[in-house]
């Protein structure tokens, strides 16, 4: 029996959609059985991030409506046998699914998966509902400013009222080198004002962008530090421990002088 | 490029911009929560005068509590008008 993890943020644009796709190919990469769903309908994303947009017939809506059958609404990824994508419908009405068919869905795709992934829409209204409807845990993304952050204090209120306990924080795009010059939040910020667990902190990576262009994770590059990122956070949801990774990068020439002067040292 | 400098040299004169976000993030947090509902209010007020009657007689239906903010800080403000003073054990 699987379990549903919500991904949300409140705030749009923090890397929900990227968040949701990377850990989920990256469990997948361990050989769990992962189904992702895109909760946001009428504005379908994680297709086109995992490279799917191209497959698709039939979606969540036409499944949550019995049109189709499970299995040919999940479409199988093009490299993993055991990851599945339900696309979100991208029809204008936000009302075409309610709570109580996201709940019977999701209890559905648990018997025959390990993690079911929902990409929760920005926002708190009806997307919001839906998407929390059937989830049993919560993964809460951020990013360091003040907006982001306080959005996901107000999510982490919204799913506590919900009766989900205890989410879990994954910090994204951090840049060390702003944190090291007191430019930006640091890891411990963000915990001690929202106080919730770490999952995980993804620095801030080019190699996102040129892996969403291509439609291909950037968990399966193992060159992108984004991407070792999230398969640490991956891990840690499989029950294994994984320490923060290092984002310090120690070699700069500043760094070195700044350093032997004993001043601002990171 | 003299904030660069500054910065390097740890003649930090200069906010960081860091310690900016942090006070406006703990301010609106602040903000956000303050969202109090009459019910707990009210279990405040009646546990802050049972605590207070053990020192002191007061009058209860007068008695107001609320929280004033302002852009720097939230205060809980107490009106407690007070009748009579117990006599305390003397020490």
């Amino acid at each position: 029996m699987g379990e549903v993890y919500v991904i949300t943020s409140g705030k749009g644009g923090v890397g929900k959609t990227t968040t949701t796709a990377n850990i989920g190919t990256s469990l997948a990469m361990q050989g769990y059985r992962v189904v992702l769903v895109d909760a946001d309908i009428g504005l379908r994303n994680l297709d086109v991030v995992l490279g799917l947009e191209n497959r698709i017939v039939y979606d969540l809506v036409d499944l949550a409506h019995g049109r189709c059958r499970m299995r040919q609404a999940l479409i199988r990824d093009r490299r993993l046998e055991n990851l599945y994508l339900l696309p979100a419908a991208q029809t204008k009405d936000k009302t075409a699914v309610n709570p109580e068919q996201m709940k019977e869905l999701c209890e559905k795709l648990k018997l025959e998966s390990d993690f079911i992934l929902m990409d929760c829409p920005a926002g708190i209204e009806q997307g919001f509902r839906n998407a929390v409807a059937g989830a049993d845990k919560a993964i809460v993304v951020t990013t360091p400013e003040v907006a982001a952050v306080r959005d996901a204090d107000r999510i982490i209120g919204l799913l506590e009222a919900s009766e989900i306990k205890d989410p879990l924080l994954v910090l994204n795009r951090i840049r060390p080198k702003m944190v090291r010059m007191g430019d930006m939040l640091d890891v411990e910020d963000v915990i001690e004002h929202l106080a919730i667990d770490m999952l995980g902190v993804v620095p801030d990576d080019e190699s996102i962008i040129i892996s969403t262009n291509k439609g291909e994770p950037a968990v399966l590059n193992s060159a992108s530090k984004a991407g070792e990122a999230y398969r640490n956070i991956s891990h840690r949801l499989a029950g294994d421990e994984v320490p923060l990774m290092n984002l310090e990068n120690r070699g700069g020439f500043m760094d070195r002088v700044r350093r032997l002067l004993g001043l601002r040292t990171g | 490029m003299l904030e660069f400098l500054q910065r390097i040299f740890g003649k930090d004169s200069l906010k960081s911009s860091k310690s900016v976000a942090q006070e406006r993030l703990r301010l609106v947090l602040m903000h956000d929560r303050l969202d109090l509902s009459p019910q707990v209010l009210e279990e405040l007020r009646c546990d802050l005068m049972d605590v207070i009657k053990d020192y002191m007689e007061i009058d209860e239906n007068k008695m107001e509590i609320n929280l004033e903010q302002d852009n720097k800080c939230v205060a809980l403000v107490a009106n407690i008008p007070v009748v009579k003073m117990k006599r305390l054990p003397s020490h």
